[in-house]
Formats: C-alpha cells, structure tokens, sequence
C-alpha cells in the first residue's frame, strides 16, 4: 500500500511494507495535520483491520509537521495495537513531535466534572422542577412590586432622589422617538378599517357611520392597544436589555454598594417616563387614526371633511376619551414594570440578556391583553 | 492564494513586521512611526502604562483595526491590504487571547474549542470529542467540556479561551493582557504555560501587558510605548532595560516609580 494525499496545498505520504499478518513497517511522511486527520485515522485503521500484523514499526523520519491532529491519530493507533496485543513502536521522532505526542495522550484524560446542574430526565421531576421555577418567578415579581412600592414611598416623602434628568431622558426615548411609528401604524389602521367598513356600509347607504366607527374603535380600543404593543416592543424590551446588561457588568452591584436604592435609580424613572408618555402617545395615535379614517371618507366615499369631523365628534364622548388614556397609565405600568423586572433578573450573560428581552415583550404584550379585558368588563358594569 | 512557503516561518524574514506605523482612531493619531519585528519563535512583549495603545497595537497587527499609514506585514502579508479569503488564512494560523476570554456564552467549553476546527478539518464525533478535551487538558480544564462559560470561574474562563486559541496548533499566538483579573498563582501558571508552549513548539508570541513579574518571565524582547511620546521609547531584553536604560521614563516602568 503506497499512496499519496493530498488537501489544498499540504499533503503527506503513506507507505506500508511487509506481508500482511508479519513484521510490517508504515512509513508516514509531509504534513501530518489537522486537515489530515479524518483520512489518516481511517487509513491506520485499515492497517490493524483485517489481519493485524505481528508487530507494526511507524517511521516518522520524514515528517516535515506534526501538529495536535495527526499526534493524536498516531496515539490512537498506538492505543489499538495495544489493544490487539500487537507490539508497536515509532521510529524517527524529532523531540518536538515527541513533545507533541506527550501531549495528545488519550489516556491524560480523567472522568468529566459533575455536571454544574443536574439535568434529570424523569418527566414528573422536570414538571416538579418547572412548577418550582414558575412560582419562584412569581415571587420575584411580587418581591418586585414591594419593592417599587417602597421605592414610591421613598419618592414621595423626597422627591428629590428621583433623577428627573433620567425620566425626561426616558419620556424622550419612549415619547418623542416613538412618534413617528405610533402615527403611521395608526394612520395605516385608521385608514385600513375605514376601507375595509366602507366597502360593507356602501350597500346600505350608511357611508357616513364609517366615521363613527373609526373613532370609537380607535379611541376605545385600537388605540391604547395599538399603542401599547408598540411600547413594548420599543421601550419594554430597550428597558430589559439596559438593565440586563448592567445586571452582567456588575453595574446594579455597583449601584446597591454605593448606598443607591436600585428601583429608584434604575426603575422608576423608566416607569414615570412611560406613566407620563404613553397615554399622550395613545392621544397621538387616535387623531392619526382618524385621520387616516378621514382620507378614505374624503376620497373614496365622497364625504366632506366638515361632515366627516362633525360625525367624528358626536360619536366621542369625554369619558371614552379620558377612559383610553387611563388605559395608557395602566399599560405603561405593566410594560415598563415588567421589562424593568425581567431585566433585574438576568443572569448568565448575552444570552440571558436576550432571554429576558424576549421575556419582557411577551410577557408585557400578554398582560396588555389581560389588562384590557378586565377593563372591558368593567366598564361595561359602571 | 498565499504560498505555503509564505505561511510557514522560514528564517529569512520575521512572522511580524510593524514598519512605520501610524495607528489611531477617528484619523487622529494615537501612535505614529512604530517600527519593530517579532523573529520566529520569539517572545515579544508590548508593555506601557494605561491609554499608550498597547492594546492599538494588538488590535492592528491582528488586522481588526486598519492602520493611518505604514504597513503591518505578518507572514509576509500585509493583512490591511489583502483579499478576505486571504486575510482568514493567515488567520488561521494564529491564535488570539482575548482580554475578557470572549468566550461565545451561548455555546458549552467543548463547543467553544471546537468552533475553530470547524473551517479546517471534518473529523468524526469521537476524534473531534477526544482532540476538544485534550485541548482543553493542556489548560487543565479536562472534564469541564459540558460547561457553559457562565458557570465557571473567572480564571477557567481565560485558560478555557487560550485552549481555543490553541485548537489549530498555530505558530503565532496573541494575548491581550493575559494576567488581567487573575490570581498570582495563576497568573504564573499561565506564564509557565506560555513558555511551555513557546519551547516545546516553537511558537511565535506577542504579549500586551504591563504586569512586570510576567514580563520578566517570559518575555524575550519588551517593546515599551510612552503615551507623551506617542511611540515606542525602547525595545530589548527587560531585564537589560531595567539595568543599563537611562531614559527615565523607562527606569520610571521597570522601577515602578511613580512620575514626580
């Protein structure tokens, strides 16, 4: 057997001499690598295979490059000879390919560590253990809403601990940067279901209900929800992050040491931004809702814009108004307290920042639904 | 494509070549005119106080940050100035430490030490699991090959990420601050493994730091940077500088003496 290998621009050479089942000698020599590997390990195993040999003899005399790989092929092969009682030596080693091979033995290694955390694979202990986590969860949050309650205490005794500089920071992060979005989204609704209503009104003659309709679905609900799931997205999830990172880089430590109450410095200037902005961008979004109402009930319907506004208003009222907004503050609420939570928790890193932002979306998006239902059902009560 | 006889050291010219150099950020120059070279298997040490660019340097001669002017030869290739498939080749070859490790939090130490080999070589499953944990053995961190980097220690991580840095067997090695944020014992078990490394296998090192225990353990060459004088103010054997140099900004390094 004599062949020649060859990979990019590396290659090395492999001859086998004597009879099969005698004294044989396999001489290697170029570039034994880590490119190599794969096909020198499946080579050497051909040479022990069918009929090992009485002893094998490897002479090394003309390998120009012995790295990490083709030691360890070579420890390899040596380790199965022994395993087949076949006598082995090699022949032609440089000091430094000595070296090499000292250090590529198989045998240094030891049994694995315990593992960090033992993962079972019972089926009850893994729901046992995920109901643990949920409701440890669950603490955390309520251990959260304490200590945002305390942190409220605090404020309002001192105002002045407070970093306004942080919450107009923030009002600019959640509000002015977030304008553009929330009124084109709302622009696009507006002008989506006054289409999409037109076309069914248009039978009846009622064109001018389209105008109706998209203020109280836009003040009611569209709006404040529209609105909020941006928010989340935006803003929650901006929070989650932020603090995270700190979380990772020691800088919430930082803060705790130096004698700062965390939810003041971190939490409550991002909750009081949002508290403040929100409903105003919900404000935003309804007028560009209905604006974007008008331009369907202008062009495609043929009503004036006079008519369309007088419509729009006799349809309001103050309450549905003000009711929107106040669903703002209960939203803004959730979502900057639950990205501010999620973020406070993160541990393990950039992929324990990630898990935490997805956490605060889902989590905010989901408790903007939850909040607003119970809204529907008590309004519909008072 | 580069020449094998371009990537394996040969005698006639050094692994790493600064010549004339101006470096900095933004276009303003933090360092100008450096010139030095890094023979085959040689220790070369860049030392200086905090914000003179060690790190600057490291970062250019690793082709991560293009220099104002000059060029930066490694392997006869000037890495400012080649193809992308070239640059990765060359790249290959050589083996970064990472100040904070950089170890990708996301993936286990196993998959970490693996992640290299990946682009060179397709070895089976239990090749590839018996070369990652030899790999990992040569720091002592045989066994831990199931670990994510967040549940290790500080000093693991940094010997875990020099393991990746060691996984193609490159013949040149980079570390940025090695002893950074490690404990003095080891800090000098680190040492002892870079010379290892350096006499067993002849590899090519070029080592930011200012820790001056490590720098006269291990370092052949020091090349010193002064901030003030925006380049390089010595270079030779640390323990000759310290005795015979009579700039005074160098005796101020070697002696620890603080300015005024």
């Amino acid at each position: 057997m004599a062949m020649l290998h060859r990979h990019g621009a590396e290659e090395y050479r492999i001859s086998l001499q004597g009879a099969p089942g005698g004294d044989q000698v396999l001489r290697l020599s170029g570039r034994l690598d880590l490119p190599a590997t794969e096909h020198l390990l499946a080579q050497f195993r051909r040479v022990l295979a069918p009929t090992p040999p009485a002893s094998l003899t490897v002479d090394l005399s003309g390998v120009e490059h012995l790295d990490s790989g083709g030691a360890l092929a070579l420890n390899l092969l040596s380790q199965r000879a022994a395993e087949r009682q076949v006598p082995f030596k090699m022949e032609g080693l440089s000091p430094q390919a000595q070296q090499m091979l000292a250090l590529m033995q198989p045998q240094r290694l030891g049994p694995p560590a315990p593992p960090p955390h033992p993962r079972s694979r019972n089926p009850v202990t893994n729901l046992g253990v995920g109901v643990l986590r949920l409701l440890a969860d669950l603490g955390e949050v309520v251990g959260f809403v304490g200590s945002l309650a305390r942190a409220l205490a605090l404020v309002a005794r001192r105002p002045a601990i407070l970093r306004w500089r942080d919450v107009e920071l923030y009002m600019e992060r959640v509000g002015v940067d977030g304008l553009p979005i929330v009124g084109l989204i709302s622009f696009l609704l507006g002008l989506i279901m006054a289409f999409m209503s037109a076309i069914q009104l248009k039978t009846f003659g009622a064109n001018i209900y389209v105008a109706d309709l998209v203020a109280v679905a836009m003040v009611r609900e569209l709006g404040p929800i529209m609105t909020a799931v941006l928010v989340a997205g935006r803003s929650g999830s901006a929070f989650a992050a932020e603090i995270g990172t700190m979380v990772v880089n020691e800088e919430v430590d930082a803060l705790k040491v130096m004698g700062f109450n965390a939810t003041v410095f971190l939490v409550l200037p991002k909750i009081v931004a949002a508290l403040l902005m929100v409903p105003l961008l919900i404000l935003f979004s309804d007028l560009l809702g209905i604006v974007g109402g008008m331009v369907i009930g202008v062009t495609y319907l043929n009503l004036t814009v006079y008519t369309y506004v007088q419509h729009t208003f006799s349809a309001l009222s103050v309450p549905a108004i003000t009711t929107g907004a106040l669903k703002g503050l209960v939203f803004a609420f959730l979502i900057a307290g639950i990205g501010c939570q999620r973020g406070l928790t993160v541990s393990g890193g950039a992929l324990g920042v990630g898990r935490a932002t997805t956490a605060a979306v889902v989590a905010g998006i989901f408790l903007i639904v939850v909040a607003d239902s119970i809204f529907a059902i008590v309004t519909y009560y008072l | 494509m580069v020449s094998q006889t371009a990537l394996s050291p040969s005698p006639s010219q050094p692994p790493i070549v600064v010549e004339g150099v101006s470096l900095g950020y933004g276009g303003k120059a933090l360092l100008e005119g450096l010139s030095f070279s890094v023979q085959s298997g040689e220790i070369v040490v860049i030392a200086g106080g905090s914000g003179c660019g060690k790190s600057t340097v490291l970062k250019s001669v690793i082709g991560l940050l293009k220099p104002l002017s000059g060029r930066i030869l490694v392997h006869g290739v000037d890495l400012a100035r080649t193809s992308d498939k070239e640059l990765a080749q060359v790249r290959r070859g050589f083996g970064v430490l990472f100040q904070s490790g950089a170890l990708l939090g996301s993936m286990t130490l196993a998959e970490n030490v693996a992640l290299p080999l990946a682009e060179v070589a397709h070895l089976d499953r239990s090749a590839l699991e018996l070369l990652v944990r030899l790999k990992l053995s040569l720091v002592d961190l045989d066994g831990f090959q199931d670990y994510l980097p967040a549940e290790i220690s500080g000093g693991m991580k940094k010997r875990a990420a020099l393991a990746r840095a060691l996984t193609l067997d490159p013949s040149l090695l980079f570390f940025d601050e090695p002893s950074a944020g490690l404990d003095p014992v080891t800090s000098a078990e680190l040492d002892r493994l870079i010379l290892r490394l350096n006499q067993t296998q002849g590899t090519t090192m070029l080592i930011v730091t200012h820790e001056l225990d490590s720098i006269y353990a291990i370092a052949h060459r020091v090349v010193l940077l002064d901030k003030a004088a925006k380049g390089i103010i010595a270079v030779g054997e640390p323990h000759r500088l310290r005795d015979d140099s009579r700039d005074p900004r160098v005796q101020e390094f070697f002696h620890r003496r603080p300015r005024n």
